[in-house]
């Protein structure tokens, strides 16, 4: 038992250490951005060298003249002391621009996932109960319908119907321009009107599936022994839906609650655009197309960090929520 | 879902749904020397009628895969034909901002600057197809390929494999996938597709070894083990073949993957435009041609909308149809045939990974 634990932590730490040495790389194969624009600009200025080369350092944590193995060391040394680089784009330090950003993107994104599988626990487990009728046969259409829509589709259709035509809700970021924020109910009230949009794009189309994925689990535990025995006891219909069904129907939907939620953050780049929601997934897409590779790179690594640390924690307690997982190992969260 | 190995008697296998389960035990006398060859061509026929044949009506039966497969031809129609016959898009082709049922020069209306709606969602039609198809087929295939090894081999290579997929499910799909598509410039439909699922193997291939654990203690395995069948042998012959309706459902599952990212970084303008896209389409129309702002122009922006809602349904509904051949708990038409080969919740995770 405690072995897994040890070998699910070695795992988790060794995932997020691969992923930094795979950004590593990456940036040094990034083809020359505003780094080398930036350098050329300066030598012609008739800055000198090494001057610049520090200049350059500071923004990306990369030393060009120094050895891959020295490079590598005072990469991940700065990673380890919290300092992911400069951003050029924003002049500002990278961790700066998403500790103020992803406060936001976390929002919207665990909100979103929290409706999706509510409306999938209590719309999945009604339609599985009224199996085969005319209520269970319209709402597998319609889940189906609206998984075939992707958020950002959904979420440009809102914009105009809901911003632009019936001017109801704010088409773009987080704020109005007078609101500070704080504790105060003007604060949180403007907040969720500014992401209700974003929210509902995403809870409409992603809700689909998972409702049908919660019908499937029910009409399973609906169809097992144990729940007929209930019956036979002559147990009460709420005792056994609630016990016997909703429990056991629910269990394989948790871990896919948590890695949801990590998966939710990288679509925030598309949903972001779609609504100017200055969340990480705004500042990433901003940083791709200026190039700005320290502050892509550490967007990516931030979202990176969230999902393993999602599924790490869906596996090390899944064995709390279902007691007859003695060893997670035969039962991984996958 | 019995293995099936072709031999001579290939006539046992009738295209009745039910399997008689005799071919099981010959099998194997072709592997310790038996002089009977077996043509290739028998053993197409009866790879097909083993495990499209027969899969497929069970999947027809559906009415889901029926609207599936239609939905989708109608794009493999508009893919093939309909690009080859209806002119291209081109600027000034016809009069500009033409709304939609105007003219039959432009039954969709046309942009300002003079491009046929209608033309521009259909010749965005065949790459998309090809990049579904190669992001489908790299998917299922490397997860296949590395779920079977890890599953069957077991000990040290199930290590290596399973955390390597382990890494590569851990690192989010999009975000990779943008700063990949910003390395390279991917041009080639073929290549984007690959890329758009680049990491999107690890959850199916983790599923696939979960189903492998439990099909390798099958007699049949052991029998052809015992036999000093050779392992590549192993995985085609016995184990492969009985993943391939799960393998099909999550085929459809990958192809739609690819179809809702490529739109997404098309739209976000990651990928180079050198090819038509509809996600190309709605950036135009939703930046230039003033399709907030005026609600004149919405018609720009609903025609490649019904294109992507359209090619993501075909492939949901076919998945869900195909689910039936795979899944026993709704397979309840052929009662007597179903064995259950795979681990439920396995295949749940699977379908909730929603882009």
């Amino acid at each position: 038992m405690n072995n897994y634990y040890l070998k699910r932590t070695i795992r988790a730490v060794l995932t997020v250490w691969i992923v930094i040495t795979l950004t590593f790389g990456m940036i040094r194969l990034l083809p020359g951005g505003p780094l080398e624009q930036l350098r050329g600009k300066l030598l012609r200025q008739g800055v000198s060298p090494s001057r610049v080369n520090a200049m350059i350092e500071s923004y990306q944590n990369v030393r060009p003249n120094q050895s891959l193995p020295e490079q590598y060391y005072e990469y991940m040394t700065a990673l380890l002391t919290g300092d992911l680089g400069q951003s050029f784009l924003q002049k500002e330090p990278v961790t700066a621009i998403i500790g103020d950003a992803l406060p936001w993107t976390v929002f919207v994104m665990i909100t979103s996932t929290l409706f999706i599988f509510l409306i999938a626990i209590v719309w999945g487990a009604l339609m599985a109960y009224k199996e085969g009728t005319t209520f269970d046969l319209l709402s597998s259409s319609a889940s189906i319908l609206f998984a075939a829509v992707p958020f950002y589709v959904l979420g440009i259709g809102l914009v105009i119907v809901f911003g632009y035509q019936l001017e109801l809700l704010p088409t773009g970021h987080r704020l109005s321009p007078e609101v500070e924020p704080g504790l105060s109910l003007l604060f949180v009230l403007d907040a969720v009107d500014h992401a209700i949009l974003p929210i509902a794009s995403m809870v409409i189309t992603g809700a689909g599936l998972q409702v049908l994925a919660m019908r499937g689990n029910a009409i399973q535990v609906l169809g097992s022994d144990f729940v007929r025995v209930a019956r036979l006891r002559g147990l009460s219909d709420q005792r056994i839906s609630v016990r016997y069904v909703a429990r056991n129907a629910i269990l394989p939907m948790y871990t896919g609650f948590l890695t949801l939620i990590g998966f939710n953050l990288g679509g925030s780049i598309i949903l972001e655009q779609v609504f100017s929601y200055p969340g990480i997934g705004y500042y990433m897409y901003q940083a791709l197309e200026a190039r700005d590779y320290p502050l892509m790179m550490g967007i990516f690594l931030v979202i990176t960090v969230a999902l393993v640390l999602a599924v790490y924690v869906a596996d090390l307690t899944y064995g709390l929520i279902d007691p007859r997982v003695k060893s997670g190992d035969s039962r991984e969260a996958y | 879902m019995k293995p099936t190995d072709s031999t001579s008697d290939a006539d046992t296998a009738q295209p009745t749904i039910i399997s008689d389960g005799t071919d099981t035990e010959t099998f194997s006398f072709e592997t310790s020397g038996s002089t009977v060859e077996v043509t290739w061509r028998e053993r197409l026929r009866d790879f097909y009628e083993e495990f499209i044949y027969k899969p497929g009506l069970v999947a027809w039966d559906d009415r889901r895969t029926r609207i599936g497969a239609a939905i989708m031809s109608i794009y493999v129609f508009m893919g093939t034909l309909g690009a080859w016959l209806y002119p291209a898009p081109s600027t000034n082709q016809v009069e500009r901002g033409l709304e939609p049922f105007e003219t039959l020069s432009a039954p969709l209306g046309s942009t300002g600057s003079g491009q046929d709606v209608l033309a521009m969602v259909i010749h965005a039609t065949p790459e998309m197809l090809i990049m579904v198809t190669a992001g489908g087929i790299f998917a299922t295939g490397v997860a296949v390929i590395i779920g079977t090894v890890a599953g069957y081999k077991g000990g040290s290579v199930d290590r290596v494999l399973t955390s390597f997929s382990d890494v590569a499910m851990s690192i989010p799909g999009l975000p990779l996938v943008m700063v990949l598509a910003v390395v390279f410039r991917p041009r080639d439909p073929v290549l984007i597709g690959i890329l758009l699922t680049i990491n999107y193997w690890a959850g199916l291939g983790r599923s696939i070894r979960s189903q492998v654990l439990t099909l390798r203690e099958e007699s049949y395995v052991e029998a052809s083990r015992t036999m000093g069948v050779s392992t590549p042998r192993i995985l085609f012959k016995d184990i492969i073949p009985n993943l391939m309706p799960f393998v099909l459902v999550n085929f459809a599952n990958a192809a739609r993957y690819v179809v809702f990212a490529s739109v997404g970084l098309y739209y976000l303008g990651v990928l180079p435009s050198s090819v038509d896209n509809w996600g190309l389409q709605l950036e135009n129309a939703y930046s230039q041609a003033g399709a907030l702002v005026g609600g004149g122009a919405l018609y720009q922006l609903i025609a490649p909308m019904i294109a992507i809602m359209g090619i993501a349904l075909g492939l949901i509904l076919l998945a869900q149809g195909l689910d039936r051949v795979f899944n026993p708990r709704v397979r309840t038409r052929l009662a007597g045939e179903t064995e259950s080969t795979a681990d439920e919740e396995d295949r749940e995770t699977n379908t909730e990974v929603n882009m």
